[in-house]
């Protein structure tokens, strides 16, 4: 199967590919201890995998900010990006 | 907590998971591989990383291309989802005139959108436009090709004729669902037609509402085709919305790596805003209505 048509690249695979084991690895975890929707500091009440949709939405904004109001290395925002990830899993 | 009983409803979903794949997740993916690249041809790529983000993000006339569409899309739904529920109040409840009115409705719905533009041109231009000469002759000049604000006008009169009809028939098969026992109680409890509305006919029209709203922002933050045939983005840019602007990159001068960098950031603002207005509306009269 030809798929130089979506002209891949490195970079992008492995984004989609940690997407894919992201997703993956909750259903593996929901199917094992099914997720109770509970109240964090978010104002909603959310499941395991609303508070990774906002985490994901969310570290794609602090990405699009980062390039919008600095010229700093993007791994900084990745770094945020992670630990906002890992705030709203654990306390969203 | 036993759910997973009936293994075979998997397979049910099966076919919509491999259409989703192949009309949205691959072409998403697609632009997503595009949007980090500069793309010459077949073969001819290179990748320039986050580039065209930082070209697009910084690009004056999206920030206003961006403005633009946000103002449409409040106004749109500020017009439609009123109106249409008014509509919906006033529409005979049994009888002919049920059917008249549903068929009446259901017309602009019908049409398609570029002949929409079409109907909206002939129909408004000031030489031999029924309402564009009718206007004129009453010595209001109007004249949509050239002023801003006519254009703006007339675009929003289309929208608004277009796909109110939806928002009035979404409300009136919420209003249809709703057990004539509430209206036999809120009557004994001598409630105000007011009170019925609030307490009874908002609460219940929650769910229809909820897919009116999200469906005519996300429609109305789309738009193309109309305002496309319409003014063409004119008088100057005062017409040009996100859609048109990103086409004009897209097609008009074959910038795919700027364009798709475009797509994704137009993608997540409409994600960001159907996340915050489902969650806003999912949460509206939840008391009342439960």
């Amino acid at each position: 199967m030809n798929l130089e048509w979506m002209a891949w690249t490195l970079p992008t695979a492995i984004f989609f590919v940690v997407i894919a084991l992201m997703l993956v690895g909750m259903t593996i975890w929901q199917i094992l201890s099914p997720s109770v929707p509970r109240r964090g500091f978010l104002p909603i009440e959310t499941t395991r995998g609303d508070r990774l949709f906002i985490g994901l939405l969310g570290s794609a904004y602090i990405h699009i900010a980062w390039i919008a109001f600095t010229n700093l290395s993007l791994w900084i925002a990745l770094a945020i990006a992670l630990v906002w990830l890992v705030v709203v899993m654990r306390w969203g | 907590m036993e759910k997973w009983e009936n293994n075979r409803a998997w397979f049910l979903i099966l076919p919509v998971f491999v259409i989703v794949a192949f009309s949205a997740i691959i072409p998403l993916m697609t632009v997503v591989n595009y949007s980090v690249q500069d793309i010459f041809g077949p073969g001819q790529r290179f990748f320039v990383g986050m580039e065209w983000f930082r070209e697009v993000i910084h690009d004056e006339r999206l920030h206003s291309a961006l403005l633009r569409q946000l103002a449409f899309s409040c106004m749109v739904l500020l017009i439609e989802i009123p109106l249409g529920v008014l509509i919906a109040l006033a529409m005979p409840k049994k009888g002919w005139g049920v059917s008249a009115c549903l068929v009446l409705l259901a017309l602009p719905l019908l049409i398609p959108w570029n002949v929409i533009g079409t109907i909206w041109i002939i129909f408004t231009r000031p030489d031999i436009g029924l309402l564009g000469k009718t206007v004129n002759d009453l010595g209001i000049a109007f004249d949509h090709t050239a002023r801003p604000l006519d254009a703006w006008i007339t675009v929003m009169a289309m929208e608004v004729w277009h796909w109110t009809p939806l928002v009035a028939l979404l409300a009136y098969a919420g209003l249809r669902a709703i057990p004539e026992a509430y209206y036999q109680a809120a009557k004994i409890d001598g409630a105000s037609s007011w009170a019925v509305f609030r307490h009874i006919q908002l609460p219940k029209m929650r769910g229809v509402l909820t897919i009116a709203v999200l469906l005519r922002f996300m429609d109305s933050f789309l738009i193309y085709a109309e305002p496309f045939v319409l003014t063409g983005g004119g008088p100057g840019d005062t017409t040009t919305f996100l859609s048109i602007y990103l086409v004009k990159i897209a097609v008009g001068q074959f910038d795919l790596g700027p364009a798709a960098a475009f797509s994704l950031i137009y993608f997540l603002i409409v994600l960001l805003f159907c996340f915050v207005f489902y969650q806003a509306l999912q949460n509206v009269g939840t008391g009342e209505s439960r």
